[in-house]
């Protein structure tokens, strides 16, 4: 963050925040730095999951060998590369307080169109725009109709959900191999890093659509729109804010990620199939919360998504190296993790609401 | 029943600035809703560097003639100029951008952004095509600091008290070089200290050559603040007065348009005394609850008009709520007719005869898409279970009667609750309670932001009630109005009870000085 602690040197005399600043020593240092973020408690919350998400690996590292290796770190980003960009769409629809269940069957919808159309002998940069044309269309269509008839997102996006995932078994019922030259280059080749390390093309665009996420949010009008609305809908209308357009905007980018997540997980998987991607939607709005989004919009960060994201990643590879224990614990974990955090957080922002 | 004055010849301009033309001209405003003239041909004119008042009783048109003014309604007939230019707004976006801001009694701003958000959304300084965070904090800064106000910039709306909120709301005002200030209503849930803040703010503004237009129900305030005002009556326009040249009752004739019993003149009812020994309806003994309110004795007699006392945030709400069982007590122990009894709900209040009228009116009483009929009925209903419908015409019967007895305007069974205007609306759901026939009868702030003349029909009733048996507890931030119509007052200040004093024996400077003190006289 560039907003440092500043003060004007017109009003010395009047420190903004007396209680901060006489604080001696790393709390009010914290605090002040906390202060200046601008984004306070949802930068508590994140601190919590990048807290939870250390003890996680760490106690991974102590419990197993081979897992303490940085390049298990990495795969958490290689592995659910497609589900960070998920989570980053869903970021922006939570915020508004609205909801994507859509966004699961449009990632099996883009490796379904992607498999398909390269069957048919599309050129790769072709079928890619196509996806995500088609996903960026089926936001923009849910979008008006969430704004413009004033539904519910969840049954709109649900509709959504039904529509992209039945256009898939219109397409294709059984898998499609992908064996385009474009595709399993991107599947196979890697990017070097330092160590003897790599992340995938895949993983290093999750974190540049992360990076250009939190720059949305953060330093233009649509993304503080966004949270004005989460904040209050009705009030954001009232300041004059551009809140159909910044609605409508947000399921767009909700599709395009869905879809931009398709190709990835078609990457990835190397295949099309309708009934790839089921319960992901879920998964994505499970990792934004744990990542310290309320739910009811306004107050949350895109680098906690990501955080969620990897916090579900290192239960399933925890899961996964234990081997003994029956993959239905990830979902169980998952399960109370999520419970835990809804209440912590419903704790914070009850604390938060009894100062004023 | 003299008639009151017709439109007046409109006073001129304030005296300040003789020569200037208004800032704002609204002529023959007429909007029809559904079934009803809302505004009917009614004008406004607003000159810079002045504060004018717009009075009206509730229902009288003064919310729907600033939304037409800032672009929510539109208008079916008349004008709209500023300076000189006819507009017509079709949001508030657009009046905004013309110069008109609005600050309402529900601050409409983010509460989850900062303060400098609030101030700077949407017309943020940027750089490069991004959002300068640095210079947005300096722009908040400057228009704090030329306010007066020590808000510091980087704090979160909603950490603030309502009245700082609003203040902030001005803020966003000066910082869009508003010409014109609309202030819906801003002071009905301010303290005394708070209000005195706010006025400064907006004297610095007039002295700028701001047209503010003030709303309030608040006599006192509009005489304190406004140079001239503009009375309605029913969707018309009554007159445009000086300030100065306006006498109160004047006003109060204009804004009502009948000889009212004036509240000074409401007559308090004969003291209701206690017979030695009676056991009280209700009485709660070291009743708390963590964090909201102290342990505290409180007791009602039957027959009896019970007061509770206190600023905002003083406990006075949390503690009714303990005796509806709306909040669970954390400490105490609940007496009815002697009886021990355990208030975890509000069911069970309901089922030992206890009624409630909460203070936030929207979110807690007025179903606002039912008919006033159904609104009536449907606590009755609920009682009865609801495999036992009220016969219709029974209900229709009811209805009616209580239509009439609490002067519910329009006399409509099957108006929509929400178009009812605020002091209706509380009427209606006082009348859903009384309905129900409860012994006890608690009413959280029933008169706040309605206007004189359904707040003496309400005190009215509150009496007549009491001396027809029912028990009552009175909360209102007025305290006039308290000591005019309790038996006894208890005075709470900072979630602790300080007194419990007999009503009659009692001066307003007394509570005023408890409140204010904090003596405990026991």
């Amino acid at each position: 963050m560039t907003v440092s602690d500043t003060r004007p040197p017109e009003a010395p005399d009047r420190p903004a925040t007396p209680a901060a600043a006489s604080r001696p020593g790393w709390q009010g240092a914290v605090r002040r730095w906390l202060r200046s973020t601008s984004t306070g408690s949802s930068t508590v919350s994140v601190l919590m999951t990048g807290v939870l998400l250390v003890v996680l690996f760490g106690a991974g590292s102590v419990r197993y060998e081979n897992f303490g290796y940085p390049q298990v770190a990495l795969n958490l980003l290689v592995d659910n590369a497609y589900l960070i960009v998920l989570a980053v769409g869903m970021t922006f629809v939570i915020l508004t307080g609205g909801i994507d269940l859509s966004s699961g069957a449009v990632v099996a919808l883009g490796t379904v169109m992607a498999a398909s159309l390269l069957q048919a002998g599309w050129p790769a940069p072709l079928v890619i725009a196509a996806v995500l044309a088609t996903g960026s269309l089926l936001g923009w269509l849910m979008g008006l109709a969430i704004h413009g008839l004033q539904l519910q997102p969840f049954i709109v996006t649900l509709a959504g959900m039904f529509l992209a995932r039945g256009i898939c078994f219109a397409i294709s019922g059984p898998s499609i191999p992908i064996q385009d030259d474009l595709f399993t280059a991107v599947a196979i080749n890697v990017v070097e890093l330092p160590g003897g390390t790599f992340l995938s093309y895949g993983a290093v665009l999750a974190l540049v659509v992360v990076a250009l996420a939190a720059y949305v949010l953060h330093r233009t009008r649509f993304g503080r729109t966004v949270y004005a609305i989460g904040g209050s809908e009705s009030s954001a209308a009232l300041m004059g804010l551009a809140v159909g357009r910044t609605k409508v905007g947000v399921y767009v980018i909700s599709g395009f990620c869905s879809a931009l997540g398709g190709l990835l997980f078609s990457v990835y998987i190397l295949s099309g199939w309708s009934l790839h991607g089921i319960g992901l939607e879920l998964d994505a709005i499970a990792a934004v919360v744990i990542g310290g989004t309320l739910l009811v919009g306004g107050r949350g960060l895109v680098v906690g998504s990501l955080l969620g994201v990897l916090v579900l990643g290192t239960i399933k590879a925890l899961i996964d190296f234990d081997g003994g224990l029956n993959s239905w614990w990830t979902k169980i974990t998952i399960g109370v993790l999520l419970l835990v955090f809804v209440v912590l957080q419903r704790l914070t922002s009850r604390r938060a609401g009894t100062a004023s | 029943m003299s008639p009151a004055p017709a439109t007046e010849v409109p006073a001129g301009p304030p005296a300040a600035s003789p020569a200037s033309e208004p800032v704002v001209a609204m002529t023959g405003i007429t909007i029809q809703f559904p079934g009803v003239k809302a505004l009917d041909d009614v004008s406004l004119r607003l000159f810079p560097g002045e504060v004018h008042a717009l009075m009206g009783e509730n229902g009288a048109g003064k919310s729907t003639l600033i939304k037409a003014l800032t672009g929510v309604y539109p208008y079916d007939a008349g004008t709209v100029t500023l300076a000189g230019v006819e507009q017509r707004f079709t949001s508030p976006a657009d009046a905004q951008a013309a110069g008109i801001s609005t600050v309402y009694q529900e601050v409409n701003l983010c509460p989850n952004l900062t303060v400098t958000e609030n101030i700077v959304l949407g017309r943020e300084p940027r750089r490069r095509g991004s959002i300068d965070k640095r210079a947005s904090r300096e722009r908040a800064r400057r228009v704090l600091a030329e306010l007066h106000l020590d808000i510091d910039p980087r704090s979160v709306l909603g950490s603030h008290p309502i009245a700082v909120q609003q203040l902030v709301a001005i803020a966003r005002a000066v910082d869009t070089d508003a010409r014109v200030l609309v202030l819906d209503e801003p002071t009905s849930s301010l303290d005394a200290g708070e209000v005195a803040e706010l006025f400064r703010v907006v004297r610095s503004l007039r002295e700028r050559g701001v047209a503010i237009l003030f709303v309030s129900h608040f006599l006192e305030q509009v005489y304190e603040i406004s140079d001239r005002m503009t009375v309605l009556r029913n969707g018309r326009l009554v007159g445009e007065h000086r300030t100065a040249d306006l006498p109160r009752t004047e006003l109060v004739r204009a804004m009502i348009g009948r000889e009212l019993a004036t509240l000074e003149d409401l007559e308090r009812a004969a003291p209701r005394p206690v017979e030695d020994g009676a056991v009280p309806r209700l009485s709660a003994s070291g009743l708390g609850r963590r964090g909201a309110v102290e342990p505290a004795d409180v007791a009602v007699h039957a027959g009896r008009v019970v007061g509770l006392a206190g600023l905002l945030g003083s406990g006075r709400t949390e503690l009714t709520r303990l005796l509806f069982g709306a909040d669970r007590a954390t400490a105490g122990r609940v007496e009815v007719d002697g009886r021990p009894v355990r208030l975890r709900s509000p069911r069970s209040a309901i089922a030992q005869g206890i009624a409630f009228l909460s203070e936030d009116r929207k979110g807690e009483g007025v179903v606002g898409d039912l008919t006033v009929r159904d609104n009536v009925l449907l606590a009755l209903q609920a009682r009865r279970g609801w495999l036992r419908p009220i016969p219709r015409k029974a209900g229709d019967e009811m209805v009616a009667r209580y239509i009439r007895a609490l002067d519910v305007r329009p006399a409509d069974p099957g108006a929509l609750l929400r178009n009812l205007s605020g002091g209706n609306q509380q009427k209606v759901l006082l009348a859903r309670w009384l309905l129900t026939e409860p012994r006890l009868l608690l009413l959280d702030e029933p008169t706040r932001g309605i206007d004189i003349g359904a707040k003496a029909q309400i005190q009215e009733l509150v009496a007549r009630l009491a001396s027809e048996g029912m028990s009552v507890v009175f909360v209102s931030a007025e305290l006039e109005e308290v000591l005019r119509i309790c038996d006894s007052v208890v005075v709470l200040r900072d979630r602790h009870v300080v007194a419990d004093l007999d009503a009659s024996d009692t001066s307003l400077d007394g509570v005023v000085d408890l409140i204010a003190r904090g003596d405990t006289r026991d």
